[in-house]
């Protein structure tokens, strides 16, 4: 059972109780010639014991965490249930009170006119200050939860371009070019341009947008091409993409955070390098991507961070694709590390 | 005097050769005797070659700069001076707040001509120093274990258990029953009184979430109980070693721990 927030629930009471004041005014408004004790009292008494039936009744039952009210008929037999109470339990306390103080509460001769209003505006005071509170905790929950929202896709957005315009890739880069200036512009000129087309693609799908297989390919290219010239003889790559499926869309740069993961983790620390391929195929409906590489392979020990890039390419695919989705991820006997995806083909 | 000599330790090829042609034109009588392209290769060109300056590389295959360095102050005969440290790294917020509090040089790449300029004047004055008997390897020492401290901040509440996977069990093993931990290949041994179990965990991730005050780390690969060591000996050599209580095994001590033992 969740604590008692005792702050929410004065906060709470003291509401109820303008309302009831409210009503009661409303009562000696229609029949100012009686006097505005009674339907005070009255008021009073009913709206506490219908409030703190509802609102400890509501901490008892297992609320929802939505609204923090008890899920379909429960709800409104809670409600219901804690206006008869109030209503039966409040009138009767009221009525030994107001005899006490001598006012005269009900007038013998309309004793059943007066029953039925009294009973219908407990009952429709008691609905409107539920559905008033009910709502109330319903929209505070939305709006907490927008934010949430918000505050989670900024967060991935943010840790996506982190990791894509990861610093240290970002500065050895530039300490290359800067190498390649001196002793060979031109291929300083094609490095430089590698670097243009692969950060102007990062910014791009930080905004989350789907391009063509033969687009994501020529990143990959642009990428592979700049770890290249940092590795040298150490980094040897290919991709395969047969042309009938080179206008496939898929969302932007799927399979980048799987060929950094194969670098950095697979083959950047292993003192040979090694190789990596990525191929595309499709199997009659599905289309399957393949990133492989002959690097250390994937054990639980890899660097804390790495798993970053998976968890967010699995969940591109799922909320893309939903079930018919497929992330796996295999180490082979002879050492490295084999991903394989697969979605619907268009 | 002879002309000084370098060692330059870069996985990238092309920044290797470019570090090499900003040296030349920086500090010409520098002769650069070898280039290695990963961290243990490193440390084993530095033992031959016995160079008096080495630019390390902070991120290399195998073996780390940081790391390399460690091993390196571990194997270097102690007849010997130190060679001047200067540790290369593109970007690393973290180690260069280390290495900003350590007298350890360090540059960033890409690098500037007038901060290898600046470099080669601290390292000039340092060789200068070391020639005068003033370089204390000691110094050099704790250098290096204030940077392999710097990454690593202990874990909130230390770890209680082991669960070591033995088969297809998982066996409970309470640290205050663990005598030393020692780096095996992948695995790190596990040894108590007459029993030992094998983890995956990386020592580098363990020491972190032991009471410093009760293990210690001797070693790159060894982290002891304290109070389960009988006593430190010292051979011939200058090395250290442990002996601990009811155990024939006795552990190596590196240089770069040997602080650690002194009479009171």
């Amino acid at each position: 059972m969740k604590t008692i927030d005792w702050p929410d629930k004065r906060r709470t009471y003291f509401q109820v109780l303008a309302f009831a004041l409210f009503v009661a005014a409303l009562q000696y408004a229609f029949l100012p010639e009686r006097s505005f004790g009674p339907p005070l009292v009255y008021s009073f008494f009913i709206a506490s014991i219908t409030w703190a039936v509802i609102d400890f009744g509501r901490d008892l039952l297992a609320g929802s965490d939505e609204t923090g009210w008890p899920r379909g008929w429960r709800g409104i037999a809670l409600v219901v249930g804690a206006i008869a109470v109030g209503y039966l339990l409040g009138s009767a306390i009221a009525g030994r009170l107001c005899s006490v103080f001598g006012w005269q509460a009900v007038d013998a001769g309309s004793r059943e006119d007066l029953l039925r209003s009294s009973i219908l505006i407990t009952l429709l005071a008691g609905m409107a200050a539920s559905y008033y509170f009910y709502s109330k905790g319903k929209s505070a929950y939305l709006e907490r939860k927008m934010g949430e929202a918000r505050r989670q896709a900024d967060e991935a957005r943010l840790r996506l371009l982190e990791s894509q315009l990861e610093p240290h890739m970002l500065f050895n880069t530039l300490a290359n070019l800067r190498a390649l200036i001196a002793t060979d512009p031109p291929r300083a000129t094609a490095m430089l341009d590698r670097m243009i087309a692969y950060l102007r693609a990062t910014l791009a799908a930080s905004r989350a947008t789907t391009h063509s297989l033969q687009a994501e390919f020529d990143r990959l290219h642009d990428y592979l091409e700049l770890m290249a010239v940092r590795m040298g003889p150490r980094l040897r790559y290919s991709l395969e993409l047969p042309p009938e499926l080179a206008a496939q869309p898929l969302p932007a740069l799927l399979l980048q955070p799987l060929v950094e993961n194969a670098i950095l983790h697979g083959l950047e620390p292993k003192v040979a390098g090694g190789s990596l391929h990525v191929v595309a195929h499709r199997n009659g409906a599905l289309l399957t991507l393949v990133v492989s590489d002959t690097g250390m392979g994937y054990t639980p020990a890899t660097p804390a961070g790495s798993g970053f890039g998976l968890a967010q390419v699995r969940e591109r695919l799922l909320s893309t694709y939903g079930a018919q989705a497929a992330l796996d991820l295999a180490t082979p006997p002879g050492g490295g590390t084999i991903v394989t995806l697969s979605f619907p083909a268009a | 005097m002879n002309p000084p000599r370098a060692l330059i330790a870069e996985d990238e090829p092309l920044l290797a050769q470019a570090l090499q042609a900003e040296l030349a034109r920086a500090w010409p009588e520098l002769r650069i005797v070898g280039t290695a392209g990963d961290g243990a290769s490193a440390v084993q060109q530095a033992l031959q070659q016995q160079p008096d300056v080495l630019f390390f590389d902070v991120r290399m295959p195998a073996l780390s700069g940081l790391d390399a360095a460690a091993r390196l102050a571990d194997e270097w005969p102690q007849d010997h001076p130190f060679p001047a440290l200067v540790f290369v790294t593109a970007y690393d917020q973290y180690a260069m707040q280390a290495f900003e509090a350590q007298a350890v040089d360090y540059l960033l790449k890409p690098v500037e001509p007038a901060r290898l300029q600046k470099t080669v004047v601290r390292v000039q004055q340092a060789l200068a120093g070391r020639a005068q008997g003033a370089m204390n390897f000691e110094a050099t020492l704790a250098q290096l274990r204030g940077l392999q401290q710097a990454g690593a901040a202990p874990a909130a509440r230390p770890l209680q258990l082991i669960q070591a996977g033995v088969g297809t069990a998982i066996r409970m093993v309470p640290v205050d029953e663990v005598l030393y931990f020692e780096a095996a290949d992948k695995y790190v041994r596990v040894i108590t009184h007459g029993q030992e179990a094998l983890i995956r965990t990386p020592l580098k991730e363990l020491l972190p979430q032991l009471d410093a005050q009760t293990f210690w780390q001797v070693h790159r690969g060894t982290v002891v109980r304290a109070a389960a060591i009988e006593q430190v000996t010292r051979d011939e050599a200058g090395r250290l070693s442990l002996q601990l209580r009811g155990s024939a095994e006795r552990l190596a001590v590196s240089r770069l721990y040997a602080h650690l033992f002194k009479a009171m």
